[in-house]
């Protein structure tokens, strides 16, 4: 499953048990951020433990794309099922300041910025 | 009438001799074609303010302190535009602006767009919220709210992440003006980053 447009494609990798980012994603409010939440979701059902987002291709997110990352961190966390690993690139400067916000919301939470 | 909050310096008294500005009219185009401008604007801000600053600015081989200005200000710039388009009065015909300054030790953004009397109301009363509170705190609780709605509102998050993640400096000027025996309420963001 996965979802594109000319800006960005998120796909669910169930092999690699990944949802990989590709792109820019500056959608506008949460309602357009809601078939993304989807992916996640089933990563988060179909997925063994640890689910893996792979955001090292994410050039751009806007702060309704980090309040829908963070609305999922929340949501793995209070469920206890599974963890999840961030993986992130130290070359895409955004991703160094805002990500640690996820693992405060979810100390388990493993970050990986290579 | 004006009301400032924290430290606002009018784009008038500046004497930055590199500055860009970029004006568009609300209703010039629909929202969805102007919303993918945004990310247009914010990106060309970046990347042209990325050109005038020095080479030597603090590089090593995995990291490049200009490509992380120019990220800065492409990302302050698209929330600064998002929220004006999102809150602006279309009813006014009065040009949404974004101006960019560079100085030696800072680069200023101001956003200056037109609101209805009630968001106007409720803008100030966020400023004072952002003031009155740590603004790390204010983050984390607003995410924690958000994660309860089916929907969220993240209204609010753009200016926080600001604080928060760039630690910028956050200043604003409203104003409302009499047009005609009209009143018009417009509200000035500043930015400020240290370089």
């Amino acid at each position: 499953m996965k979802v594109e447009n000319e800006n960005f494609l998120v796909d669910f990798i169930p092999s690699e048990n990944t949802v990989k980012f590709n792109g820019s994603l500056r959608l506008n409010g949460m309602k357009e951020y809601e078939p993304i939440l989807e992916i996640l979701d089933q990563g988060l059902q179909e997925a063994n433990s640890p689910l893996i987002l792979d955001l090292t291709s994410l050039d751009f997110l806007n702060s309704s794309g980090i309040s829908m990352f963070s609305k999922f961190v929340i949501k793995v966390r209070n469920q206890q099922k599974i963890n999840l690993i961030i993986m992130g690139s130290q070359k895409i400067p955004w991703q160094s300041k805002s990500l640690k916000n996820l693992q405060r919301l979810m100390p388990s939470l493993v970050l990986e910025i290579v | 009438m004006n009301n400032i909050y924290g430290n606002f310096r009018e784009i008038e008294t500046e004497k930055s001799t590199e500055y860009l500005q970029l004006s568009f009219s609300p209703s010039s185009l629909s929202l969805k074609e102007r919303w993918g401008n945004n990310g247009l604007s914010a990106d060309f801000l970046g990347d042209y303010f990325r050109t005038f600053l020095p080479k030597t600015l603090g590089d090593n081989e995995n990291y490049s302190r200009r490509d992380e200005i120019k990220s800065t200000v492409s990302y302050i710039a698209n929330e600064l535009l998002e929220n004006a388009i999102k809150f602006n009065n279309d009813n006014i015909d009065y040009s949404i602006s974004i101006r960019l300054n560079l100085d030696v030790d800072k680069i200023t953004l101001w956003l200056t767009n037109n609101v209805t009397q009630s968001l106007y109301e409720a803008y100030q009363n966020f400023v004072e919220e952002l003031l009155n509170n740590d603004p790390q705190e204010l983050y984390f609780e607003r995410l924690e709210q958000n994660a309860e709605k089916e929907f969220a509102d993240s209204s609010g998050l753009g200016l926080l992440t600001i604080l928060v993640d760039y630690k910028a400096k956050l200043a604003w000027k409203f104003q409302s003006i009499k047009n005609n025996g009209e009143e018009n309420f417009v509200v000035v963001t500043m930015v400020e980053l240290e370089i």
